[in-house]
């Protein structure tokens, strides 16, 4: 009885010896935020299939925050940092690569019957300084706040484009995701939220923003105000891997993978 | 390691083990087992400490605990709001907990008859095993499009977390209070009911007040749970950032403030979420401790029978 257990467990330490030789090459780790993480996926996903037999580069996303992403190549935990908003001043020692652009679109209700603010409406709306939509030309519902949490890049970047000084109020609802601010407005017809343009879809009305309706277009030429950049950070001189994937995003291939989701190319 | 190389050392530790009295063998080995749960807790307790009271000392105990400011990248540490909902969101799931527990573990040991019991229990054991994502998905789903429709508000509210939670406590305070009950010796039953009282006033006047510091105990055992809920309230509370003021307004609890901006956190706004964890930490020890002391008392009644 106690022989069979003993060369069992041999077995098993041995089988598990002989594994860890073999498995695929070190990855090449993307961590960072949310917004950027759902395309940087399917670009990874592409890259991966696009490897020649016997090369053992690839690629594996996860999501985090745009801080965090810095953190994480700060650290050496990841060899490329994804970021959606600018790099603040303090975040030195670090190279920014822009992959696209994305609009930032401000989401109602779909039969909301406001359909365009001013980006100082929109200011006073989160400011919490206008709370009712008759106050902006629709019904006569109180308006429902719904933004993301401290640190995410969208809502950074929505502070820096929209709110300058004034602070998000704090009756404001916090979400933790770009899908989870879009499947609250989906079913709550007083909510107002703000979310990455490329992932809005259909069940849900966008703002024009200071009369201009957010699309690819409008945020290529410009006139869209609420742009911000996806980067690719890194320290230093990326690895032979990531210097693979980058270039692979920056490819025409790449970029129009992009341009498909709804992103804006940078090349 | 090769294959060799391992085979000797297990046969290395066979002999030694032969050699040794086995028995010694299992003590020590069942001692360090136990010593490394222990441990764990150890370390979390050092660790947490260690990252989040500076920052209490920092912002000073007064302002963390009871100001209302929480803009962490303007370096302002206020959790007030955070304490007040974690405490609402509580005290909705312990009332919702306490009422449908209770009524629940009365007729299992009281009314029911015993194969109706034999059905009832093992369901209900069975909503401990549910993960609290799929509690917190069916919340948003069906629960808070009910309350924004029917009752009004934003739906994400403190009531919706309560009702969330009170169902998540059930089954620790149903099995909790079962178990006081049936620990209440059979001829106070017996002897109420010798006496001409009906069932209903047995269960109330005699049984209840037997059992009542176990039922207390189930209460705050349920209550640590709920506290310190995560996955299903950030999901369903809303999460605002604000003082409610009717359980129809969104709240954001303890715990959901840590899980929501961990990802994010750096430096002064990272220890502050750690110090919120001590600050939970500290209410769960306390509700802890007065649950071991109930229970501990129950003990004690029931050795004396």
């Amino acid at each position: 009885m106690h022989r069979v257990t003993i060369v069992l467990c041999t077995a098993a330490l041995g089988a598990f010896c002989l594994g860890c030789g073999k498995g695929k090459g070190k990855a090449v780790s993307v961590i960072g935020s949310t917004s950027v993480q759902l395309f940087a996926e399917m670009l990874a996903e592409e890259f991966n299939k696009r490897q020649p037999e016997g090369s053992n580069a690839y690629v594996e996303v996860q999501g985090g925050g745009s801080t965090a992403g810095i953190q994480a190549v700060n650290n050496g935990i990841a060899e490329i940092g994804m970021c959606s908003r600018e790099l603040k001043p303090e975040e030195t020692g670090l190279t920014p690569i822009p992959i696209a652009r994305d609009g930032i679109a401000v989401i109602v209700y779909k039969d909301n019957p406001v359909s365009g603010l001013s980006r100082a409406q929109i200011r006073d709306v989160f400011a919490g300084k206008i709370t009712n939509w008759k106050d902006v030309g629709g019904s006569g519902k109180p308006i429902r706040l719904i933004t993301r949490e401290e640190g995410s890049g969208t809502r950074e970047a929505f502070t820096h484009l929209v709110m300058g000084s004034s602070r998000i109020a704090g009756s404001a609802m916090t979400q933790e995701s770009n899908g989870a601010v879009r499947e609250l407005v989906i079913h709550d017809p007083a909510a107002i939220g703000y979310m990455s343009l490329g992932l809005v879809g259909k069940e849900l009305k966008t703002l024009t923003v200071d009369g201009v309706v957010p699309s690819a277009a409008d945020v290529i030429n410009g006139t869209y105000p609420l742009v911000r950049p996806f980067l690719f950070v890194v320290k230093d001189t990326p690895g032979e891997g990531a210097q693979r994937f980058i270039d692979f995003v920056l490819s025409d291939r790449g970029q129009q993978m992009l341009e498909k989701e709804g992103l804006v190319r940078v090349k | 390691m090769s294959r060799p190389r391992v085979r000797a050392a297990i046969r290395w530790l066979c002999t030694l083990a032969k050699r040794v009295n086995q028995e010694t063998l299992v003590s020590v080995v069942l001692t360090a087992m136990a010593l490394t749960a222990v441990s764990g807790l150890a370390v979390i307790t050092a660790f947490i400490f260690k990252e989040g009271l500076p920052l209490i000392m920092k912002v000073g105990l007064k302002d963390f605990i009871l100001s209302s400011d929480w803009h962490p990248l303007e370096g302002k540490f206020g959790i007030f709001p955070m304490v007040v909902g974690s405490l609402a969101v509580t005290a909705g799931a312990m009332v919702i907990g306490l009422i449908f527990g209770l009524g629940g573990a009365i007729l299992l040991t009281q009314f029911c008859p015993p194969r109706l019991v034999s059905i009832l229990k093992p369901s209900i054991e069975l909503l401990a095993g549910i993960p609290s994502v799929v509690y917190g998905f069916m919340g948003v789903v069906i629960l808070v499009p009910f309350i924004r429709e029917h009752i009004g508000g934003p739906g994400l509210s403190v009531l919706a977390a309560s009702i969330v939670l009170g169902i998540m406590v059930l089954p620790t305070v149903i099995s909790i209070s079962v178990d006081a009950l049936q620990a209440v010796p059979r001829p106070y039953r017996e002897g109420s009911i010798a006496l001409g009282a009906t069932e209903w006033q047995t269960t109330h006047m005699v049984m209840l007040r037997a059992a009542r510091s176990g039922i207390v105990a189930a209460v705050i055992l349920g209550m640590g749970r709920a506290v310190g809920e995560t996955m299903a309230v950030i999901m369903v509370a809303g999460n605002t950032v604000a003082l409610p003021h009717s359980p129809l307004d969104s709240v954001r609890t303890l715990t959901s403030n840590i899980a929501l901006e961990m990802a994010y956190a750096a430096g002064d706004h990272r220890k502050a979420l750690f110090a919120t964890g001590v600050t939970l930490f500290v209410i769960i020890m306390i509700l802890n401790t007065i649950a071991l002391r109930f229970s501990r008392r129950r003990a004690g009644g029931t050795r004396s029978r």
